[in-house]
């Protein structure tokens, strides 16, 4: 379902962090208003490679090596966002971004509204996140449903080399405030074709990933993997899943999520963040609203524990598996 | 330098000297502290007759915000806290627009495109927030070549929080363009400057991050003028940046929410008002000779009328549309807002945009 694979002429074989750093180069190719700024950066290329080659492309007046403060990474994207360059910040880790929650709930996403249009905050935070590499503490939680929650914020999270490049650039075109998310466990996970020739994704759908009518299996990020293999174990046993990534978050493509459950009647939610006011719960009481006269079975939500993220040794347990998307699945079809 | 002793506060008051005096700008400079404490009284006013919001009141940080006004230029950026009125009325803000935006009402953010403070952040109220953006805008204005100064000002209180130290920190090592001063006016809300840090001054602060500190009586306009004068033209001409500590006092509560009854000795206050800002630069323009009883009479009926009818256009103002809290959220208004808009416009009465 990638769009790349619509367009082989064009397309080249990139992982996911490859496709972030292609994206990264050919936007700033395409707009010297685009400056990178984090830790780690420019001549490490940032902890994951993300930024490889850019400083010795574009030098180090368009990407910068900040002292060692997240607050402070992001404040001074608000600055410059609110002059006209077009910041794309790193933050290194999820589990860092907190130090930056004010500049990013209080200023950019209200920056627009609050000077009435006036002054505009077109930045880009790009944090990798989520489970599964065996990081230290604190670097791999999942809690985007704090961001989701922000009016004015845009919240995207890629899952595949394809989109993220297409919704990179396209949250780098934006002229609104975007935080995107990028699963670090996918980063390397496979090479499959990107078209960079492509447009940008839009930022405001869901994407279909496959089509069933049976039961309708949501997710985004690094569990939509875990999804789609889900996807294949009912499909073996006669159970066709409709498999959704939401992608972005906020704004919600609710149309597209009612329009699911709308047609299975069955539903599993599926993400790697704790349970209670996961995001899950927002698409589920959407579903629960507007799609209820078409609901067979109660909605599922196969998420994290409502516990902190495990250190390594636990985090498999912890974050949601194939056999446990397979099993709600399974639970929701027993209604008639 | 101004003075041989690091960190010595700078002052000029109360002589002037006529050989150094601009006594057209320390007019110019009189004339904007006597308008804006005409317009801060009358804020006040209307603030306790129900017809303003919580208002910061600028009573005693006069020459402070008016010498800033004064100082910077068009091609400068300003990025404010809250209780610097004339600093940004001076770029261009008008009177009724200040009161429009302590009036409840974002329009009062929307500064004319026509005028210095177009490019200008508005107010900020979380506490110190905004030096990192000045440290980011001042990163734009280096990185374009711009010979412009970003001029962000805070509170005491502002200067134990992080955000002041990260942004003079970046300031030093990258070499920035930003000139960042310090009201020091004495007061956090309630909490005193020996509460806040064990710091000698706050100017002192500058040290660890390898940048110029510099104390001035933040009563003393012309001396204001000398410290920001020359802090931002070293900014405009790639010489790094400047704390300025301007030492003041908060004669007004912290906002018309505060009362300062309650934690600041009525003696305290009484010493602060003989050194109050707007008296002592008329006593020098008088004893110079520039500035007279006549003079003295004209402005004050001058400043009343400017703010009686600033007042006058913001109570006129038509009320804001309600989708309006939709409309200028995102540059364009995402398909999952339509339906809350639309019930929006449904319960306010048919009110449209």
């Amino acid at each position: 379902m990638h769009n790349a694979q619509q367009h082989p002429q064009n397309a080249v074989p990139l992982n996911l962090v490859e496709a972030i750093n292609r994206a990264l180069f050919q936007a700033m190719e395409e707009d010297g208003n685009v400056v990178l700024l984090g830790e780690d950066i420019a001549t490490n290329g940032g902890v994951f490679r993300a930024t490889e080659g850019l400083k010795d492309h574009f030098g180090l007046r368009r990407v910068m090596d900040t002292p060692l403060a997240e607050n402070l990474i992001a404040g001074m994207s608000v600055g410059m966002a609110s002059q006209g360059l077009k910041p794309v910040a790193e933050i290194q880790f999820m589990g860092f971004i907190y130090a930056a929650l004010e500049q990013l709930i209080s200023h950019a996403a209200r920056l627009r509204n609050r000077t009435r249009g006036r002054l505009s905050c077109p930045l880009v935070i790009r944090a990798p996140f989520g489970g599964g590499i065996h990081a230290p503490e604190h670097h791999s939680e999942s809690t985007e449903a704090l961001f989701a929650h922000v009016p004015g914020l845009r919240v995207v999270v890629p899952s595949s080399p394809a989109r993220a490049y297409g919704l990179l650039r396209a949250a780098i075109a934006c002229p609104d405030p975007v935080l995107f998310l990028e699963p670090k466990r996918l980063y390397r996970l496979q090479r499959l074709p990107v078209d960079t020739n492509e447009e940008p994704l839009p930022l405001d759908r869901c994407f279909t990933l496959r089509a069933g009518e049976d039961v309708s299996l949501i997710s985004w990020g690094a569990m939509v993997h875990e999804t789609l293999a889900a996807a294949d174990q009912l499909a073996e046993e006669g159970i066709k899943a409709d498999v959704i990534d939401v992608a972005t978050l906020n704004p919600l493509d609710r149309d597209t999520l009612i329009a699911t459950a709308s047609k299975t009647g069955r539903v599993v939610i599926v993400h790697e963040a704790p349970f209670t006011g996961g995001f899950g719960a927002e698409i589920a009481a959407t579903l629960a609203s507007d799609a209820l006269m078409h609901l067979r079975a109660p909605i599922e939500r196969v998420t994290g524990y409502d516990t902190p993220m495990p250190y390594f040794a636990m985090e498999q347990q912890y974050m949601p598996s194939v056999e446990r998307i397979v099993a709600a699945a399974k639970r929701v079809m027993k209604y008639a | 330098m101004f003075s041989s002793t690091p960190y010595a506060l700078h002052r000029r008051l109360p002589a002037l000297e006529g050989g150094h005096a601009d006594w057209p700008r320390l007019i110019q400079a009189y004339q904007a502290m006597a308008t804006i404490r005409c317009f801060d009284k009358k804020a006040v006013n209307l603030q306790r007759t129900g017809q303003l919001g919580t208002y910061a009141s600028c009573l005693g940080a006069e020459a402070i915000t008016v010498g800033a006004g004064l100082a910077l230029q068009d091609s400068d950026y300003f990025v404010p806290y809250y209780r610097d009125h004339a600093t940004q009325h001076l770029r261009g803000v008008p009177l009724y627009q200040i009161l429009q935006y302590w009036g409840g009402d974002e329009r009062g953010n929307a500064f004319p495109a026509d005028t210095a403070a177009a490019r200008d952040l508005p107010n900020c109220v979380p506490i110190a927030s905004q030096l990192t953006q000045a440290a980011g805008i001042a990163t734009k204005a280096k990185l374009r070549h711009e010979p412009a100064a970003v001029l962000a000002t805070c509170g005491d209180g502002a200067t134990s929080r992080g955000d002041f130290y990260e942004s003079l920190n970046v300031a030093g090592v990258w070499q920035l363009p930003l000139v960042l001063m310090v009201n020091n006016n004495q007061w956090a809300i309630s909490v005193p400057g020996q509460l806040q840090t064990a710091s000698k001054t706050l100017a002192h602060k500058a040290e660890a991050a390898g940048i110029e500190g510099i104390r001035v009586d933040g009563n003393d306009l012309p001396a204001m003028l000398d410290v920001l004068d020359y802090a931002l033209d070293k900014a405009r001409h790639g010489k790094g940046a400047t704390l300025v500590e301007a030492v003041s006092y908060r004669l007004s509560d912290h906002t018309t929410a505060d009362d300062a009854s309650r934690y600041r000795k009525a003696s305290d206050l009484h010493a602060a008002w003989q050194r109050e800002p707007v008296a002592r630069l008329r006593q020098a323009l008088v004893d110079a000779g520039h500035w007279d009883a006549e003079q003295e009479k004209d402005w004050q009926a001058h400043c009343q009328q400017e703010v009686d009818k600033a007042v006058k256009t913001y109570l006129d103002q038509p009320p804001q549309s309600p989708t309006d809290m939709f409309d200028y959220l995102y540059a364009n208004l995402p398909v999952s807002l339509e339906k809350q808009r639309a019930a929006l416009t449904e319960s306010a009465g048919g009110h449209h945009a």
